[in-house]
């Protein structure tokens, strides 16, 4: 399951809006080993395709750098599919390098709704996990 | 001799978990060869038949080794190599 707070799945599907035709890609931070995932991070998409995206090398160091200095890890990395559905290609799996982010999908297809869905992809398995925002957390 | 390579999450299985490895060599080349002697197999998720993965970003210290030469690359004492697979993807069947 993703624990994903109602900013964060907003500011997901604003960035993906915003570069559609494009697919939008990017990360969110969390303290290692938290599963929480708290800071937002765009990413610019090297590719600038509407069926693929690439993280731009040097924008990936400085990034992955400012993690490991401040203790944290890619809890979040998200990118949009701008014709198809919310759902891990093959190419997705393919290239899936963290294996304990949670991936999520972002459809741009609609203009007017918001397709949105989190995978764990590990050995080239996808498993397809609930989002759920913490403020709907049932009360004890 | 001692070049630091940092190891991305998913290829610490070679290396028995650990972040980070020394090795040693003039070029980035030999220094992977170096470090293949030790962690067996870590050179072949790095290198193919026309040189460094595609979808295996390399860097030595602030720089991508595609625009240092690739394997090619001069590497010294005290200088830091960084591996980081490619985060990329998409619809694209």
């Amino acid at each position: 399951m993703l624990t994903l707070p109602g900013e964060l799945r907003a500011a997901i599907i604003a960035h993906a809006r915003a570069d559609h035709p494009d697919e939008a890609c990017g990360v969110i931070a969390g303290p290692a080993g938290s599963d929480r995932p708290e800071r937002f991070i765009q990413m610019t998409n090297a590719e600038r395709s509407p069926t693929f995206y690439r993280f731009d090398s040097l924008e990936q160091l400085r990034v992955w750098r400012e993690m490991d200095d401040a203790g944290e890890e890619p809890v979040v990395i998200y990118h949009s599919h701008t014709a198809t559905e919310a759902y891990p290609s093959r190419t997705d799996i393919a290239y899936a390098s963290e294996p304990g982010a949670h991936y999520v999908l972002v459809s741009t297809r609609d203009p007017d709704t918001a397709e949105l869905r989190s995978f764990r992809i590990a050995d080239g398995v996808v498993t397809e996990e609930e989002v759920r925002d913490p403020v709907d957390a049932a009360p004890e | 001799m001692a070049i630091e390579v940092r190891i991305p999450t998913i290829l610490r299985n070679y290396t028995g978990g650990a972040k980070s490895v020394e090795g040693s060599g003039d070029t980035l080349a030999s220094l992977l060869a170096d470090l293949d002697e030790r962690y067996s197999g870590l050179q072949e998720r790095l290198v193919d038949d026309s040189g460094l993965r595609r979808f295996v970003n390399v860097y030595l210290n602030d720089e991508d080794v595609r625009f240092l030469g690739g394997l090619d690359a001069p590497v010294s004492d005290g200088d830091t190599v960084t591996v980081l697979p490619a985060v990329a993807g998409g619809a694209t069947p």
